[in-house]
């Protein structure tokens, strides 16, 4: 038991770890970088918890296209140290106190309910692999995966769109 | 192979990284850490899902797992085209320049 929960507790804290780094860099690629380190270290925690499917399309879509978006964007923003010196003058440290009391108000809030659950609930300890979830992706959920190709076709139209625009203005001048 | 885990830890995991990501949200002012901190908060959503699905051993969990990262990966390309917008109108990446109602 003790073993299987320094298996969880190792890539959940380097994942809190990594988080925090993430809200806190002033420069956005340094940033990104610890966001996959977080998303990686999330996958880990799936794959421990009996899913390795949804670690495998963690890893592939959150830390590898997602991320690769932003970083795309950065890279066409052409974010340098101006824009460092002008984050460290927008993230002034005392403007962390009101939110974070706010924050941690709710997570005590949060920690009080959950740790006084009735019944201890312990997961299954067993391997839910890609077979099951898509014999039942295709059956019961079959609607709810149509529904997300609509939102993926209206996501790629008004991402053409925006992005067709930036394109038009910055040829004209 | 898969162990077993009292899922209010997990629970507790996900709530933190919830308002880790909510915190991002409300202090920081550059729109391209906005969503980032987004990202994380959906993230951290999914993992209460997985958490339930390995409760009980079964697949939707992971089902609406994927449900989540249909949504994160549309919010994004949506989202990083408003980003190029906003910073060719106003030529800065702050939230607040955005702030009036007119086209």
């Amino acid at each position: 038991m003790t073993l299987d929960l320094a298996l969880f507790w190792i890539p959940a804290l380097v994942a809190l770890a990594s988080t925090l780094l993430v809200i806190t860099r002033k420069n956005a690629a340094h940033a990104l970088i610890y966001l996959v380190v977080s998303l990686l270290s999330v996958a880990v925690i799936f794959f421990v918890l009996g899913a390795p499917f949804a670690a495998a399309l963690e890893v592939v879509i959150y830390a590898g296209a997602i991320v690769v978006l932003f970083l795309f964007v950065v890279m066409m923003l052409n974010l340098g140290n101006t824009s460092v010196m002008r984050e460290s003058r927008w993230l002034r440290p005392g403007m962390w106190v009101a939110p974070a009391i706010l924050v941690s108000v709710l997570l005590i809030t949060m920690v009080y309910v959950i740790v006084g659950l009735p019944d201890a609930n312990v997961t299954k300890g067993e391997m839910v692999g890609p077979k099951a979830v898509g014999n039942e992706l295709f059956r019961p959920y079959l609607l709810a995966v149509e529904l997300a190709g609509f939102l993926l076709l209206a996501a790629l139209i008004g991402a053409y769109h925006l992005g067709r625009r930036y394109l038009e203005q910055r040829r004209e001048p | 192979m898969a162990i077993e885990v009292p899922v209010e830890h997990v629970l507790l995991v996900a709530a933190a990284l919830f308002l880790l990501g909510l915190l991002g949200v409300l202090v920081r002012r550059n729109i391209i850490f906005l969503l980032m901190s987004l990202e994380v908060m959906m993230n951290s959503a999914g993992l209460a899902f997985i958490a339930a699905g390995a409760k009980w051993g079964a697949p939707d969990g992971q089902i609406m797992f994927m449900l989540i990262l249909a949504l994160a990966a549309a919010e994004v390309a949506v989202a990083l085209g408003l980003v190029l917008q906003i910073s060719r109108r106003f030529d800065t990446l702050d939230v607040d320049a955005a702030s009036e109602l007119n086209g």
